[in-house]
């Protein structure tokens, strides 16, 4: 069977935040409903089932969803992915329908972190007795002494790196976008956080990993976010309303870090990222100049402010002069994570990669509230899992 | 003075003054400095030892305030460009953690600092870079 057009009915997410009295199927169970709600099907409708979660990956959390919502018996796949856990998710849902397998799937991403403290290297306790292990020969924990490993300094590496390539960057670009990100997020009420910060809240706060703050570091959290999608020949026997509402996924594209020299001690966010961008706006025909919108992975604000240049959305170089002339914020030249992002919004690690579709389909579809991005036609997202994964998707508003 | 080991196997104390070493492919020349089956540049599958230069240029850093337990901050992590190839990553010693005072392209050499001592007396011995 010939390859054929993906598209997005249903989409949903849970309010990013803590929730003490659910568990992670609650979470999973209630985006999944609310999406197949949404697109007007039930579970009896699904041909497949993508289900992306990281810190309970091996214990069939897909599986245990269905329990929760409709077992039907058809392919589950469970996916973990570092951070593109949710959007690896998808894929599974998306290939099976790409391929002819299937005319409908669901694809969910959840996680339940808490209070999860700094993610980077697992610890290792300190033997009494010295002896390599590893890789590396290693006789005790390296964290701290051959450098930092942990999430918010390698991210922070990653934006100094390009400070020292590139003019016009420094601490304060870098707050600069956590600064418009909390603004942003006044508007969502789905975000974990909703809190004006000043630049100089932003700069002044606790230090973490220069030159990231606590401001400008993403929460660990709770959430779940969920998509349904269809054939575009299933599509077309559905009703006018579901097809109005629908939302083209014109790219979807996955890849891994190709090797660089750098990438055994710090890894490689670039490269793998602008493959992903450029094979994405090839296969879309879509110019980063005709995007309305873009949810991107800031998981930090140094991140964030590379990857304005790694998917081009400013000139090469130019990142620092792109958020000093307000250039993604909401009324900007090419507005970047209007829901507040990581940052503000929220991580939950499997629920990321997920959400970041639902966010650009609601504007896609006029209905995001107060957040809305007016006339919204064209949007990206992207999602990068350290190890390393990325997927860049391009959605396109329904022309029906 | 008791017995020493490098905290890391690619650290070498025991040929001369303390140094670095990489696993070289034969064939395409791309440097690891953990074991690998195959390369992960050419797929190539012997390598050979390489000693590294001992001294290169910041190409990036953090300045490390809050960090595993255990761990004294505030502390320099950085990305250092060897002189004839290489990038390693390690801790800047002997230099205030200050953004003020790290600079990128700055000159540094390799040292070594005694990490800590196990309940035999042996010493594990870490290695960073001081300015020049």
């Amino acid at each position: 069977m010939a390859e054929r057009d993906v598209w997005i009915l249903g989409a949903s997410m849970t309010k990013f935040g803590r929730y003490p009295d659910k568990d992670l199927i609650d979470l999973g169970a209630e985006s999944a409903l609310a999406a197949l709600d949404d697109a007007g099907v039930t579970m009896a409708d699904m041909d497949v089932m993508g289900a992306g979660n990281l810190m309970e990956a091996a214990s069939g959390v897909g599986q245990r969803i269905q329990k929760q919502v409709g077992q039907n018996g058809v392919p589950v796949y469970n996916v973990a992915n570092a951070c593109a856990t949710g959007a690896t998710a998808i894929r599974c849902a998306y290939m099976a329908i790409k391929s002819g397998e299937a005319d409908m799937g669901i694809a969910v991403g959840l996680e339940k972190m808490g209070k999860a403290g700094l993610l980077g290297s697992a610890a290792r306790s300190d033997r009494n007795v010295f002896e390599p292990s590893g890789r590396y020969g290693s006789v005790m924990s390296v964290e701290g002494r051959i450098g930092t490993t942990l999430m918010p300094g390698v991210f922070a590496q990653a934006g100094m790196e390009y400070a020292n390539e590139h003019g016009g960057v420094g601490f304060e670009q870098f707050a600069k976008v956590a600064e418009k990100n909390h603004a942003h997020s006044t508007l969502n009420p789905l975000a974990q956080y909703q809190k004006e910060f000043s630049l100089d809240e932003v700069m002044g706060a606790e230090m973490m990993a220069y030159p990231n703050t606590l401001l400008m570091c993403c929460p660990t959290g709770d959430g779940s976010a969920a998509l349904v999608l269809v054939s575009e020949e299933k599509l077309a026997t559905l009703s006018d309303d579901q097809r109005k509402r629908a939302v083209k996924i014109s790219a979807s594209v996955m890849t891994s870090d190709p090797w660089t020299e750098t990438d055994q001690v710090q890894p490689d966010v670039n490269t793998l990222t602008r493959n992903a961008a450029n094979e994405a706006y090839e296969t879309a025909g879509v110019d980063p100049s005709d995007l309305d919108l873009v949810e991107l992975h800031d998981c930090f604000a140094t991140a964030e402010l590379i990857h304005y240049d790694n998917l081009g959305l400013c000139k090469p170089g130019e990142a620092g002069k792109f958020i000093e002339e307000r250039g993604p914020w909401r009324d900007g030249e090419t507005p970047v994570n209007v829901s507040g992002g990581l940052i503000s919004k929220g991580h939950p690690l499997g629920a990321t990669g997920v959400a970041n579709l639902y966010e650009v389909a609601t504007h896609l579809r006029g209905e995001a509230g107060d957040r809305q991005i007016e006339d919204a036609k064209v949007g990206l997202t992207h999602v990068i899992g350290l190890g390393s994964a990325c997927a860049v998707h391009v959605l396109e508003k329904a022309t029906v | 003075m008791g017995k020493q080991v490098p905290i890391v196997d690619y650290l070498v104390l025991d040929d001369g003054a303390p140094h670095l070493i990489a696993n070289r492919c034969d064939n395409c020349g791309a440097l690891y400095f953990d074991r690998r089956n195959a390369c992960a540049k050419c797929s190539g599958r012997s390598f050979s030892q390489h000693r590294l230069a001992d001294d290169g240029t910041v190409r990036s850093f953090t300045i490390v305030h809050r960090a595993a337990p255990g761990v004294p901050t505030p502390y320099v992590s950085a990305i250092v460009d060897l002189s004839g190839g290489g990038v390693v990553k390690a801790n800047l010693l002997n230099v205030e953690p200050s953004p003020d005072d790290v600079r990128f392209g700055m000159t540094v050499r390799l040292t070594t600092v005694v990490a800590g001592v196990d309940d035999e007396g042996t010493e594990a011995v870490q290695f960073g870079y001081e300015p020049v």
